[in-house]
C-alpha cells in the first residue's frame, strides 16, 4: 500500500524517458523498457490487490474499507470544501480495475512487440502505452471526481495519440479526431456535472458527506446525468458512440488495450463509482442509464451482425458489451440491506462482466491482431479457413467468442447471467430484451468466428501469402488470456466486490441461466448452419432478402452522416463561416470604416486649408459680417 | 471746409474696393495694389479724424506717416518676391502659385 | 530607497540594455548584451518571487511588498510609486520568461538585427515598468511605451500587409489609450485629486466608495474599454488577427504572450480596483461581452487559414476568458484569471515561436499548403502538438489548470446569467478541441507533397532552446500549480474583498 504511488509513477517516467531520450534507443531496449515498467507496475497492482483483499481487516458490518494511502491538494479552489486533491483510493473496484488495467496492459506490452516489430515509431508507441496505462491506473485511484477528469482527458488524449499512430494515413488522422472531439464534447457535460456537484454538495470527494449531499440533493440528479454524458461518451454510448468503431484506425494492440478492455469502460466505472450518489438521490435517473444502454447493447448488436471489418465487429460487440455493464447499473433498484442484494445486484453484476469482459474482449483484439498479421487485412472476404494455418489463435479465439456468447464454463456466462437476472428482477420487459440482444452477441460473434476460421477461404490470396501463426510474444498473451478467460468465472466475485462492500455469494438462477444457455447455445447453431460451410446460400439468400436492413445495418444506420452533417454544414458553414465573415466584414469592417472616414473626411477639409490667402480673407470677411450681423440683430 | 462725411465715403469706397481687389484680382501685383489702396483708406481716416476731432494733437499724422513708411517697405519686399516668383515661373498669378502645396 | 532600486532594476536593466546595443557593433555583440540583459531579468524576476514568497511566508501580510515613492510631479501628485504583489509577481515572472525566451526566438533575424532588438528592449522596458509601478500616471505613461515600438516593429520587421496592421493595431490600442487617459483623470479628480497611487486611493478615508457613485459609472467603463481594447474585448478585437499575423516572431511573443496581459492586469487593477460600485453595477454588460469573446474566437479560429491568424483567434478567445473571470468578482475565479494570463501568455508565445519557424521554412502560414511536416521537421512538429495540447487544456500543462479554476470559480456565482454565461464558456473547450485538432491534422499529420518542403531542415540549437524553456514553463505551471496559484491569491484577496466589500446588486441588468 505504501508504494501504490509506484503504480503510477512508474509509467509516468516511462513515458517521459521514451518520449523524450526515445528516439536514441534501439527499438528492442525502448520496448523493454516500457515493458519492464509495466511489469513492475502489475507486480505491485498484484501485491496491493492481495494486500487489500486478504490482508486488510473488514470492518464490523463486514465491509471492506475504503483506504486513501495518498491524498494532497493539488490546486486549491479557495472556497469552502473545494479544492482539487490528487491521492489514491483504494476500494474493491479501483482495486479490480488495477488488476484488470495493470494486467491487460502488460499483456498488450508484451504483444505489442511482435505486432509492432519494426514499426517506424515504435519507441513513440511505448511511451503512448506507458502515458495511456499511467492516465487509466489515475483514473481508476482517483480520490475525488475532479481527478477523475484529470485523467479522464488524459486518456482521452492518449487515445487521440494511439489512435492516431499512423499519422501518414488520412482515416487514422479522421478517426483521432473525431474520438478526441466526441469524447471531449461528452467531457463538457461531464465538467458542468462536476461544477454542479461541488457547488451544491461542497465537496468534490467521494467521501459521501451526508449533510452536503443533504443541501444538494434536488440539484443531485441533473448532476449525475451530466455526469452520465460524459461516461456515455467515454463508453460509447448512443448516440456518442460513433468514435469507437472508427477508433479502430489505430495499431490492434491498442484497440485491445483502449478501445476494448480499459478506456472504454471508464464511463461504467464513473457510473459505478458514483453508485452510492445515483441510488440513494437519484434512482429514477438511473432508469435513463438503464434505457440508454439497452437501446445502445441492442443497436450496436444490430450493426455487428452487418459488419465486414473484424475490427469494426469487435467493435460494435465492445459497445454492446458496455451497454450490458450500463444496464446492469442502470437496473438497481435499492440500496442492499441486509442479504437480500436482488435491488442491487446489478452492481456487482457490471463490476463482475467488466473484469471478465477486460479479459476475453482483450483476448478477441490480440487475437484479431494476429490475423492481421497474418493475412495484412481487415476484411473478412480475406479470411476463411485460417484455422489450419494459425492453431493458437484459432482456440483462443474459440474460447473468447464461447465466453462472449456466456456458454459455460467460461468466464462470460457467469457474468452476464448476473446481468440477466438483475434485469428480469428490474422489469421482465427488460430481462427479455437482455436475453435478446445476448442471443445476437452469440450470433454475430460466431458470424465472425466461423468467418474468419471456417467458411470460404481466400484461397487465392492465400497461396499467394501463406498465412503463419504468429511469435511468441503474440500467442503468448493470447493463451494467458485464454486461461484467464476459463477460470475467471469462478472467482466468487461477490465476495470481494458488491454494492455495499459486504459478502455475497453468487448464486446461479437456474431459471434465468438456463433459458440464456439455450438460446445462447440456439444462435451458435444458427451460426453454424448459415457461416460454416465453403459454399454460404442462406447467408446470400438472407442478404438478399433484407438487402435494405443489410445496408442500413451495414452503414450503421447511417449515424456518421447525420454526425457529418452536423459539424459539416451546421456547426462550420452554418456558424463559424457567418462569424468569421462577419468578424471580417462587419467588426473590423467598422473599425476600417472608422479609420476611412477619418481619412476621408480629413481629405474633405483639407480644401480650406487651400493656402490661398484671398480665400482666407473672403471666409474672414465672411464671418466677420455674419458675427456683426448677430450682434446687430 | 469739406465735411467729414464726403471724405470716410472716399475712404470707405477706397477701403471696399481695395478689399474687393483683394479678394478677386488674380495677379499678385494687383493684390498688393489693392492692398496699398486698403491702406491709403486707412491713413486718410487717420488725418481725417484727427484734423477734426483732436486738432490739437499730431497722434494721427504720425500713425499715417508711419503707416506709409511701413506700406512702402513692405511693397518693395513684395514686389522684390514677385520679381523672384517670376523669374522662376514666369508668372505672377496666384493660382499658378501651388509649388509648396500640400 | 532600497525597495524602489530594487524593483527599478526592472527598467534599469532594459535601459543599460539600450545603451550596451546602441555602443555594440557586430551582430555578436548585440546578441550578447541582449543575452546577457535577458538573463539578468530572468535572474532578477525569479529572485523576487523566491524573496516575495519568503516575505510572505514570514507573515508579511501587506497588499503590497517593496513599496516606495518618489516625487515627480507635485503639482498633480503624480509620483513613481512602486510595490508588488501576488499578481504583478506572476506577471513580471511571465514577462522576463518571454523576453528571455523571444531573444533566441529571434536569434537569426535580419536585417537590422541592431536596430530590432532596441525596440524590442524598449518594449520590454515598458511592460516590466507597467508591472512595477502602482501609480496610475506612471503605469499609462510605461503603457504608452510598450505601445510605441510595437508600430515600428510591425511596420519595418513585419510580413505580409504590415503597414496596414501595424497602423490598425498602433491607432486602436492609442484609441483604447485614450479612453483609458480620460478614465484615469476622472479616477484622480473622482477621488479628491490628492494621489495617483492606486492603493492609496483605495485605502483612503471612504475608500474608492468616495468616488461618486454616477461619476464611477462614466469612468468605470471607459477605463475597463481602455484597458479591454488590449485585453482583446469584443469588439475591440480586431487589431489582433491583423497585428499578430503581420508581426514577426519575438514581437508576436511579447504581444500576445506579455502586452496582451495588461489589459487584464489593468482592468482588474485599476478599473474594478477602484471603482468596485460600477464594477458591481455595470459588470453584466462587459461579462456579456467577455462572454461573447470566449466563443466567437474559437468559432472563428475554426475556419481560418492562415496559422497566426487562428492563433490570434484563439488568443481572442483564451484572453476573452480572463476578463470573463475578473468580472466573475470572486477569489477562485479571479486567481484563475491570472493564471490563465500566465498561461496563454506561456503557451501562446511557445505558439507563436513555432509558427514563427515554420514560416521561416515554408514561408507559407497558409493551412492548404502545409502538410505531412511530422516527418521533415520532428522536433518542432511534437512541440507544436504539445503547444496545441496545452491551449486546449490538457492535464498536466498550463491551460487546464487556469480553465478549470475559472470554472469552478464562475460557477461560485448562483444566478441563472451567470450560469449560462459560465456554461456558454465552457461550451468553448469543445470548439478549442475542434480547431487545434483540424490544425494539427491538416499541417503536421498526413504525407507531405510539396517537394520543396522536403527538404528543409528541423529546429536549430537556438530555436530548440527558445522552445524547450516554454514548455518547461508550461508542463512546470500544469504540472505543480500550488505555489503559483497561492502566491496569486494572496495578491487577489485584497482586491476582491474591497470590490466585493460593496455588494451593489445590479439594478441595471435586464437578466438577473
Amino acid at each position: 500500500m505504501e508504494l501504490s504511488f509506484l503504480i503510477l509513477l512508474i509509467p509516468f517516467l516511462s513515458f517521459l524517458v521514451l518520449g523524450i531520450c526515445g528516439k536514441w534507443f534501439s527499438h528492442k531496449v525502448a520496448g523493454l523498457i516500457g515493458t519492464c515498467c509495466l511489469l513492475a507496475v502489475a507486480a505491485l497492482s498484484y501485491s496491493v490487490a492481495f494486500e487489500y483483499f486478504f490482508q486488510t481487516e473488514r470492518t464490523a458490518e463486514g465491509v471492506l474499507p475504503t483506504l486513501v494511502p495518498y491524498n494532497f491538494t493539488w490546486l486549491p479552489f479557495f472556497v469552502e470544501g473545494l479544492h482539487f486533491d490528487m491521492g489514491i483510493m483504494l476500494d474493491p473496484i479501483s482495486v479490480m480495475m488495477l488488476i484488470v488495467i495493470s494486467t491487460v496492459s502488460l499483456m498488450v506490452h508484451i504483444y505489442s512487440f511482435g505486432y509492432m516489430h519494426g514499426e517506424r515509431g515504435f519507441q513513440r508507441y511505448y511511451a503512448f502505452l506507458s502515458l495511456f496505462t499511467m492516465s487509466m491506473l489515475g483514473l481508476v485511484v482517483a480520490t475525488n471526481i475532479f481527478q477523475m477528469y484529470l485523467f479522464w482527458e488524459l486518456v482521452g488524449v492518449s487515445s487521440y495519440l494511439l489512435i492516431g499512430f499512423y499519422f501518414t494515413s488520412l482515416a487514422a488522422i479522421a478517426a483521432s479526431k473525431k474520438a478526441f472531439i466526441v469524447t471531449r464534447f461528452a467531457d463538457m457535460f461531464f465538467l458542468i456535472g462536476i461544477l454542479i456537484y461541488g457547488f451544491y454538495c461542497r465537496s468534490f470527494g467521494f467521501e459521501f458527506n451526508e449533510a452536503g449531499f443533504a443541501q444538494g440533493s434536488f440539484m443531485l440528479p441533473t448532476a449525475l446525468v451530466l455526469m452520465f454524458i460524459g461516461g456515455a461518451g467515454k463508453s460509447a454510448m448512443f448516440p456518442l458512440h460513433i468514435w469507437l468503431p472508427d477508433a479502430m484506425e489505430g495499431p490492434t494492440p491498442v484497440s485491445a488495450l483502449i478501445h476494448a478492455a480499459t478506456m472504454v469502460v471508464a464511463g461504467v466505472f464513473q457510473v459505478a463509482r458514483l453508485f452510492p450518489l445515483w441510488i440513494q438521490y437519484a434512482p429514477e435517473a438511473l432508469s435513463i442509464v438503464a434505457w440508454v444502454g439497452a437501446f445502445t447493447a441492442f443497436y450496436a448488436a444490430a450493426v455487428a451482425c452487418a459488419q465486414s471489418d473484424i475490427k469494426r465487429v469487435l467493435a460494435f460487440s465492445t459497445i454492446s458489451q458496455i451497454a450490458f455493464m450500463m444496464v446492469a447499473l442502470g437496473v438497481c433498484t435499492e440500496w442492499a440491506t441486509g442479504h437480500e442484494h436482488v435491488g442491487s445486484l446489478g452492481y456487482m453484476a457490471s463490476m463482475f462482466h467488466l473484469f471478465t469482459h477486460a479479459m476475453f474482449k482483450a483476448l478477441l483484439f490480440l487475437g484479431a491482431g494476429c490475423i492481421i498479421h497474418a493475412v495484412h487485412s481487415n476484411e473478412m472476404s480475406a479470411m476463411g479457413g485460417l484455422r489450419k494455418y494459425m492453431p493458437i489463435t484459432h482456440w483462443t479465439f474459440l474460447i473468447a467468442c464461447l465466453a462472449i456468447a456466456g456458454i459455460p464454463p467460461f468466464s462470460g456466462f457467469f457474468s452476464k447471467d448476473e446481468i440477466l437476472t438483475a434485469a428480469f428482477a428490474y422489469h421482465p420487459a427488460m430481462g427479455w430484451i437482455m436475453t435478446g440482444i445476448a442471443a445476437m452477441t452469440a450470433f454475430y460473434m460466431f458470424r465472425l468466428y466461423f468467418g474468419i476460421f471456417w467458411g470460404t477461404e481466400n484461397k487465392e490470396l492465400h497461396a499467394h501469402h501463406t498465412p503463419h501463426e504468429a511469435p511468441w510474444t503474440m500467442t503468448f498473451p493470447l493463451i494467458f488470456l485464454a486461461a484467464v478467460t476459463c477460470v475467471a468465472g469462478f472467482i466468487p466475485f461477490g465476495h470481494y466486490v458488491s454494492a455495499d462492500g459486504q459478502l455475497y455469494d453468487i448464486h446461479l438462477d437456474w431459471n434465468v441461466a438456463g433459458t440464456s444457455i439455450v438460446i445462447a447455445v440456439a444462435s451458435i447453431a444458427l451460426a453454424t448452419y448459415i457461416y460454416m460451410g465453403e459454399k454460404q446460400p442462406v447467408a446470400e439468400a438472407m442478404q438478399e432478402k433484407f438487402q435494405k436492413l443489410h445496408r442500413w445495418a451495414f452503414k450503421r444506420f447511417y449515424m456518421d452522416e447525420v454526425y457529418q452533417y452536423i459539424t459539416h454544414r451546421i456547426i462550420f458553414a452554418r456558424i463559424s463561416k457567418p462569424i468569421a465573415w462577419f468578424d471580417r466584414h462587419v467588426v473590423d469592417g467598422f473599425f476600417d470604416f472608422l479609420a476611412w472616414g477619418t481619412n476621408a473626411l480629413g481629405y474633405q477639409i483639407r480644401g480650406l486649408q487651400s493656402g490661398s490667402v484671398q480665400k482666407y480673407a473672403f471666409v474672414f470677411l465672411l464671418g466677420i459680417i455674419i458675427l456683426l450681423l448677430i450682434m446687430i440683430l | 471746409m469739406i465735411h467729414l462725411d464726403y471724405i470716410l465715403i472716399i475712404s470707405a469706397v477706397m477701403m471696399f474696393a481695395g478689399i474687393f481687389g483683394f479678394l478677386t484680382r488674380r495677379s499678385t501685383l494687383a493684390i498688393l495694389l489693392s492692398i496699398e489702396l486698403m491702406l491709403n483708406a486707412t491713413d486718410i481716416n487717420f488725418a481725417v479724424f484727427n484734423r477734426m476731432l483732436y486738432p490739437e494733437g499730431y497722434e494721427g499724422y504720425f500713425f499715417a506717416l508711419f503707416s506709409i513708411a511701413i506700406s512702402a517697405a513692405e511693397s518693395a519686399i513684395a514686389i522684390a518676391i514677385m520679381i523672384n516668383i517670376y523669374r522662376m515661373l514666369k508668372n505672377i498669378s496666384v493660382d499658378e502659385l501651388q509649388k509648396m502645396k500640400w | 530607497m532600497d525597495n524602489i532600486l530594487f524593483l527599478s532594476s526592472f527598467v534599469f536593466i532594459p535601459l543599460v540594455m539600450l545603451f550596451g546595443l546602441w555602443v555594440a557593433r557586430s551582430i555578436n555583440q548585440v546578441r550578447g548584451v541582449m543575452v546577457a540583459g535577458s538573463t539578468a531579468l530572468l535572474a532578477l524576476s525569479v529572485y523576487l518571487t523566491i524573496r516575495f514568497l519568503g516575505d510572505r511566508a514570514a507573515g508579511i501580510a501587506d497588499e503590497m511588498l517593496y513599496t516606495g515613492a518618489i516625487s515627480w510631479f507635485e503639482p498633480l501628485n503624480i509620483k513613481y510609486s512602486v510595490g508588488v504583489d501576488g499578481i504583478s509577481v506572476a506577471m513580471l515572472l511571465l514577462s522576463s520568461v518571454i523576453v528571455f525566451t523571444g531573444t533566441f526566438a529571434s536569434w537569426q533575424l535580419k536585417p537590422l538585427t541592431k536596430e530590432y532588438f532596441l525596440w524590442f528592449t524598449l518594449l520590454s522596458m515598458g511592460v516590466f515598468g507597467f508591472f512595477i509601478t502602482v501609480d496610475m500616471f506612471a503605469m499609462f505613461m510605461f503603457y504608452e511605451i510598450a505601445l510605441i515600438p510595437m508600430y515600428l516593429l510591425i511596420g519595418v520587421w513585419g510580413s505580409g500587409r504590415k503597414e496596414y496592421s501595424a497602423m490598425k493595431l498602433t491607432l486602436m490600442l492609442m484609441g483604447g489609450s485614450a479612453f483609458l487617459m480620460c478614465g484615469i483623470f476622472g479616477i484622480f479628480y473622482g477621488s479628491g485629486a490628492a494621489t495617483m497611487n492606486i492603493v492609496e486611493i483605495a485605502n483612503q478615508t471612504g475608500g474608492a466608495h468616495a468616488i461618486d457613485f454616477t461619476q464611477q459609472c462614466i469612468w468605470f467603463p471607459l477605463t475597463f474599454i481602455g484597458f479591454g481594447v488590449l485585453g482583446a474585448l469584443f469588439p475591440f478585437h480586431t487589431w489582433s488577427p491583423d497585428g499578430h499575423a503581420s508581426a514577426p516572431t519575438a514581437v508576436s511573443m511579447l504581444h500576445a504572450g506579455v502586452l496582451m496581459k495588461l489589459g487584464g492586469y489593468g482592468c482588474f487593477r485599476i478599473a474594478m480596483y477602484l471603482m468596485p460600485e460600477a464594477a458591481n453595477e455595470l459588470g453584466w454588460i462587459f461579462l456579456i461581452l467577455t462572454g461573447i469573446s470566449v466563443v466567437y474566437g474559437a468559432f472563428s479560429a475554426c475556419v481560418q487559414t492562415d496559422l497566426k491568424y487562428i492563433n490570434a483567434y484563439s488568443s481572442v478567445s483564451h484572453c476573452g476568458l480572463v476578463l470573463f473571470a475578473i468580472l466573475m468578482l470572486n477569489q477562485t475565479a479571479c486567481t484563475g484569471a491570472v493564471l490563465q494570463m500566465l498561461s496563454h501568455g506561456l503557451m501562446t508565445a511557445l505558439f507563436f515561436a513555432l509558427i514563427g519557424m515554420i514560416y521561416g521554412r515554408t514561408h507559407t502560414r497558409d493551412v492548404r499548403e502545409l502538410n505531412g511536416l511530422m516527418r521533415i521537421m520532428p522536433f518542432l512538429s511534437v512541440c507544436y502538438v504539445i503547444a496545441g495540447l496545452a491551449n486546449l487544456g490538457l492535464p498536466g500543462l498550463s491551460g487546464f489548470i487556469a480553465e478549470m479554476t475559472i470554472f469552478v470559480g464562475s460557477f461560485q456565482n448562483a444566478d441563472t446569467f451567470h450560469r449560462v454565461l459560465t456554461i456558454v464558456a465552457c461550451s468553448s473547450i469543445v470548439i478549442t478541441a475542434v480547431y487545434i485538432l483540424r490544425l494539427v491534422g491538416k499541417i503536421l499529420y498526413g504525407t507531405c507533397t510539396d517537394e520543396h518542403h522536403l527538404k528543409l531542415t528541423d529546429a536549430t540549437w537556438d530555436e530548440r532552446f527558445a522552445v524547450i524553456c516554454l514548455i518547461v514553463a508550461v508542463a512546470g505551471l500544469g504540472m505543480a500549480p500550488l505555489w503559483v496559484s497561492d502566491m496569486i491569491s494572496t495578491g487577489v484577496v485584497p482586491i476582491v474583498d474591497h470590490i466585493k466589500e460593496v455588494a451593489v446588486v445590479s439594478t441595471s441588468n435586464p437578466f438577473m
